[in-house]
């Protein structure tokens, strides 16, 4: 017996829902063996997390604060991803925007109208995002060098760069040693949703979504992007500019991840200090791929992955578990993803042994 | 065994051979006998099953019913290495070498009984003694990527008798070839038969199963349809079984109305990919409802030729002139919004995007204006409206406008390309390899299209490796060689024999 | 001076093995047609899997054999998902990456003593010590040589192995072809499935091996993120090796140098803010990338085997 995959005639639209849905399953699944293992009860682990994460109206607040920043950075990603382009940059973009937006707040306030801090803050955020996309998109382009590297790489040297200003020249002199700036002028802050934290971000982020829909489906330049992200010679031939486009994409890109970046220190910390992303920028590969490129899918997705964090942390506070738990499942999650796309286009077809003719008569038949 | 009992025995046999392919019925009870010393032709068009029953001969495909008997012992090949353990070899129609390798590491490539460290001293002589044997002139030092594709094809041949094949199998080994070349190899072939060996030749050529074989057989859509003496048949009679139905040799051509200049070059030269040049000072104009065909053995720079027209690739030296207006070294939009269409040789890779729908890649080339997009706003009714309308004048077959198009048939992505390129065409078509990998009814259809726009005034240049195509369709017919233009002649003047020679580099005198 | 200089070599060298290892590792991998850019994953959880065993079994060099069969075991993943399921190899590395940090973070907080919380970090636990050879370790400068612990000294032994192996036996031929055309190889009667599996799991254990010798001799220890980015760094020489391991040696002294002259400075007292000298391997990875590339692509040479990141099907009708 031995194993076929079959292509498909067509794409399975089943297969295209379903497949993100078990992928979910499965990875509990997995994640409850390692618990199990562990020494840790999955099933009540499981339960603490969902009511962690969803069982009040002020702790569903709190996933939806750990939501925005992921619909953001997860809708940038899925730019570049389209693109083919490798954007694992997305922390560096969003830690960047975050510094910017500090930096407007902090020093650049006190010169603008109260009216303009916020906005000036939000886009000059966006523009830094941009531009630390726009360096590894450039180099790529214009001479191919790997993103997957340099976008990596601007991660470490953002974070390095936040971490100098908190630790030095921005720390607060009135903060008792604290390492983190002074707290923002109030014209520097993010409304937020009534009493919880969930913030004007998430506005921003459906917004970002709708708008990304239409760019890809409605306009030139997407249809011109979504032909070079899946094929290049093709795009050359029909006269499509490629390196300029791949940069105004991965601009883009960063500038979502910028904004999620200044949204998080204005709308959040109200500060620069320690903990300004926990790894969105990571999750956000994760976000962009279970939803398959579909910004509509993107915000839906972000919320349950933001679930599995506060559900981590929920653990780590009423069982004493890691709340790295949340991250494991997050990791795992891609896996039974990965491996059931094949199943959109393929089918398994098991084809059992041939009926193993005895060789003595056939041969016979033969030799005459 | 006396000689005549063992001419006898068939050394390989294959019953009831029928495979699948999702859609497909790709071979249907196709039964096959292959004797010692001789050589089976396997007639038939593209897509009738013949690749498909070999790459099971040689263990790449499996079988889903059916048996093969290897001199007489039922065998079961699940992968290329038993075929070679049982003496098969193949040179594929692609040939299968790995470009940045040498010769040498290429002949000995997946080879079994070798030492943990070869000694390639040792295997580079024996290939010197192989070589000189069947007197295939091939340096084992140096690397594939080096070599003409007449080279790489002694090194697929090398390949085979190095391993010990007794039964080699050739698909279409001779469309890379100049017939001159291909005269060399049916020379090669009849060496080895001498000496026990057998063959089975892939064919679409009536000519080729008359020069090269002892047998042919003849397959239709995947099913055996005659089993023939060669010497007992006739090509119209091949040509017949093999399409089913009276063949028409020639197309109805109208009388050639040339009107006013389209294209212009002037002593254009390029490089290739890899910087060396690939074109040396080629001039030639076509005009408005004529075909240039261009000739020549693949590789010796149709693609560049192509590829400098459409502004793929920049000239280094001359002047590429559309209606008399420069255009050299113009990006391929500038080119494109001058009316010229292109048909790339490589329709799955370069044609089209093969994830997106068919509607999408039926406007890629009209987006960019009215009624399909406004104001870099695309109108998805009109777009639909406007893909319905060409696949119904071009009768491409396809579920649904919105269906991927990588999930058609070749035939009609390669229709879908020229109801693109033809809609969006005013002056210029190029062509490279249109009908490549077709069957006979939509070769038929792509090339009346073509003869359609050079009678609608537009010119058209055809770079084809089928001489037939050109003498059909082309009204003058020059021949590349090496980068260089070897001649101009007349479709209606021009021979297979003269023809040959110019491809070979041979200039005629005239 | 001198004694500047060898204390300097003397760390480089050390600082190098594990980005050796993991370069070796990852160019048989490529080599293959596979990427995997799960590194950092496998060398983070191949770190915290050999310290937790040493700690509990004190035995280093049983700690090295889990630390190999945890990397082969993630590479394995990989190998599946991308060989197997033709899955998107970026993304599969990538969500190995996540899963192997993720993972690792949550066992160095479980997998300690009860007393310590369950926490690794801030445990001391066996590690592998300098071996000094008599008299060649005086030798001024060179006797950086011989200094190191008996893993960086095996590891170093890999390079020449390595560059043996894929350019001079019939298994080295036959894993480039492989990942240079897979349909060749295939014709070729070659097993393009079970090549790309042998050496994706060869990878993944000699990258993990890499991760051992950080926790276990290093940086003895485990501390979160004892890597660095360590592995992505690794995905940089293997361009910067143009995929062959002799050069491969290069590289890992450069960055392992790079971790040396930090040190120094930082030990030493300088003006420069750390962040900035931290900074510094990763800047110079973006350089050297852009330089490679550069001078790639002016000289028409690619070093990449050609079929790197695709997958591979026989039968597609």
């Amino acid at each position: 017996m031995h194993f076929l995959f079959e292509k498909r005639q067509s794409i399975s639209r089943g297969a295209l829902v379903l497949v993100p849905v078990i992928s979910f399953f499965v990875s509990l699944i997995l994640g409850g063996i390692l618990l199990a293992v562990s020494g840790a009860d999955p099933f009540a682990t499981y339960a603490a997390m969902a009511r962690g994460a969803f069982g009040s109206w002020r702790n569903f607040s709190e996933t939806l604060v750990k939501a925005i920043p992921l619909m953001l950075t997860g809708l940038g990603v899925s730019i570049a991803f389209k693109m083919q382009f490798w954007n694992i940059g997305a922390e560096g973009q969003l830690t960047l925007g975050g510094v910017v937006a500090a930096w407007v707040a902090l020093f650049v306030s006190q010169g603008l109208p109260e009216t303009m801090v916020l906005p000036a803050a939000l886009l000059l955020g966006m523009a830094a995002g941009a531009l630390w996309a726009g360096i590894p998109a450039v180099l790529k382009a214009y001479i191919g060098v790997d993103e997957t590297l340099t976008t990596l790489m601007l991660n470490y040297v953002a974070i390095l760069l936040s971490e100098h200003l908190y630790y030095g020249p921005w720390r607060d002199p009135n903060g008792y040693g604290f390492p983190g700036s002074a707290q923002f002028p109030v014209s520097a802050w993010l409304p937020r949703l009534g009493n919880t934290r969930a913030h004007l971000g998430l506005i921003f982020a459906l917004i970002a979504a709708t708008l990304l829909w239409f760019i890809f489906n409605r306009t030139r330049w997407g249809f011109e992007l979504r032909i070079i992200g899946e094929n290049k010679t093709a795009a050359r031939y029909l006269g499509i500019q490629i390196a300029r486009n791949i940069v105004l994409a991965l601009l883009l890109s960063g500038a979502l991840s910028g904004l999620a970046g200044a949204c998080e220190v204005t709308a959040i910390s109200r500060r620069m200090q320690q903990g300004l992303s926990i790894g969105y920028g990571y999750t956000a590969i994760i976000v962009a791929w279970m939803a398959q490129l579909n910004p509509f899918a993107v915000p839906f997705v972000a919320i349950l992955m933001a679930a599995l964090l506060v559900g981590g942390d929920q653990v780590q506070i009423m069982m004493g578990l890691p709340s790295a738990v949340g991250t494991v499942l997050q990791g795992m999650i891609l896996f039974p993803m990965l491996a059931g796309t094949l199943f959109t286009e393929y089918r398994l077809r098991i084809i059992t042994p041939r009926k193993s003719a005895s060789l003595e008569p056939s041969t016979q038949e033969v030799s005459q | 065994m006396t000689a005549e009992e063992t001419l006898k025995t068939p050394i390989l046999e294959m019953h009831g051979i029928t495979k699948h392919f999702p859609g497909v019925l790709a071979n249907d009870q196709v039964d096959l006998q292959l004797y010692p010393g001789e050589i089976l032709a396997l007639l038939g068009e593209n897509g009738a099953g013949k690749s498909t029953l070999m790459n099971i001969l040689v263990g790449l495909y499996r079988p889903d019913k059916g048996e093969i008997f290897v001199r007489g012992q039922r065998v079961e090949i699940d992968s290329p290495r038993d075929a070679a353990a049982l003496g098969i070899g193949m040179i594929h129609q692609n040939f299968m070498l790995v470009p940045t390798m040498t010769v040498a590491e290429n002949i000995i490539l997946g080879v079994q009984d070798l030492p943990f460290v070869p000694n390639m001293e040792e295997v580079c002589r024996r290939v010197r003694e192989l070589s000189e044997r069947y007197n295939l002139q091939v340096d084992p030092d140096a690397y594939i990527w080096q070599l003409s594709v007449g080279e790489q094809q002694r090194v697929e041949i090398l390949k085979l008798v190095y391993r010990g094949a007794e039964i080699l199998i050739l698909d279409e080994p001779t469309a890379v070839l100049t017939p001159q070349e291909s005269q060399e190899l049916a020379r090669i072939l009849k060496v080895m038969l001498t000496e026990g060996k057998s063959a089975i030749f892939i064919t679409h050529k009536m000519e080729e199963v008359m020069e090269f074989s002892d047998w042919v057989r003849v397959l239709r859509q995947g099913k055996l349809v005659a089993i023939e003496k060669t010497a007992e048949t006739s090509p119209q009679e091949l040509a017949q079984m093999m399409v089913g139905r009276e063949v028409l040799f020639h197309l109805e051509k109208q009388a050639c109305v040339p009107g006013a200049e389209v294209l212009e070059l002037r002593n254009v030269a390029s490089n290739d990919d890899k910087g060396l040049p690939a074109l040396k000072g080629v001039s030639l104009t076509i005009c408005g409802g004529e075909v240039l065909g261009i000739a020549g053995v693949a590789g010796n720079g149709q693609r560049e030729l192509a590829e400098v027209v459409t502004g793929l690739r920049k000239v280094t030296q001359g002047e590429v002139l559309i209606r008399g207006k420069a255009m050299t070294n113009k990006s391929p939009l500038e080119v494109i919004r001058e009316g010229v269409s292109y048909i790339p040789a490589d329709r799955i890779g370069v044609g089209v995007v093969g994830n997106m729908a068919v509607a999408d890649n039926l406007v890629m080339k009209g987006y960019r204006q009215a009624p399909l997009g406004e104001g870099g706003v695309l109108h998805p009714r009109q777009i639909l409206a406007f893909a319905r309308q060409l696949i119904e004048a071009f009768r491409i077959a396809t579920p649904t406008p919105q269906t991927r198009i990588k999930f058609l048939s070749g035939g009609n992505i390669q229709k879908a390309i020229l109801a693109r390129e033809i809609d969006a065409c005013h002056g210029l078509i190029v062509a490279a390899y249109p009908s490549r990998g077709l069957d006979v009814g939509a070769t038929e259809a792509v090339r009346k299209l073509l003869l359609k726009q050079r009678d609608d005034g537009k010119a058209v240049m055809l770079i084809s490796e089928d001489l037939e195509e050109l003498f059909s369709v082309a009204d003058r017919i020059l021949v590349l060689f090496e980068g260089q233009v070897m001649g101009v002649v007349p479709a209606a003047e021009a021979d297979t024999e003269s023809l040959g020679l110019m491809m070979a580099g041979i200039r005629q005198a005239s | 001076m001198i004694d500047l200089l060898t204390s300097i070599l003397t760390i480089t060298l050390r600082a190098g093995t594990s980005l050796v290892s993991a370069t070796v590792g990852e160019i048989y991998t490529e080599r293959s047609g596979i990427l995997n850019l799960g590194l950092e994953g496998m060398m983070l959880m191949g770190a915290l899997s050999a310290f937790v065993t040493a700690y509990y079994t004190g035995s280093t060099w049983l700690a090295v054999l889990v630390a190999i069969l945890v990397g082969g075991a993630m590479a394995a993943i990989h190998a599946f998902l991308t060989v197997t399921m033709r899955a998107n190899q970026v993304v599969s590395g990538l969500s190995l990456t996540l899963f192997g940090s993720g993972l690792a973070s949550f066992l160095g907080q479980r997998l300690g003593p009860p007393e310590n919380n369950g926490y690794l970090v801030g445990l001391v636990g066996p590690k592998f010590s300098a071996i000094t050879i008599p008299v060649l370790s005086d030798l001024p400068v060179l006797g950086a040589l011989f200094r190191q612990d008996i893993l960086t000294y095996i590891i170093y032994l890999f390079v020449p192995l390595a560059w043996f192996y894929l350019y001079k036996t019939r298994n080295g031929l036959n894993l480039r072809a492989v990942g240079e055309d897979p349909q060749t190889a295939d014709a070729m009667g070659i097993d393009v499935f079970k090549t790309r599996y042998l050496y994706t799991i060869l990878g993944g254990m000699l990258v993990s091996l890499g991760g051992a010798h950080l926790s276990l001799a290093y940086t003895p220890g485990w501390a979160e993120n004892i890597t660095g980015g360590r592995g992505w760094i690794v995905v940089a020489l293997v361009i910067f090796a143009m995929w062959n391991p002799a050069r491969a040696i290069l590289g890992a002294i450069l960055f392992g140098g790079i971790n040396a002259v930090q040190f120094r400075l930082q030990a030493g007292g300088t003006n420069i803010p750390a962040a900035f000298l931290n900074m510094m391997p990763y800047l110079v990875t973006i350089l050297v990338l852009v330089a490679i590339t550069w001078w790639e692509a002016l000289s028409k040479r690619i070093g990449a085997p050609a079929a790197l990141s695709k997958s591979y099907m026989r039968e597609e009708k």
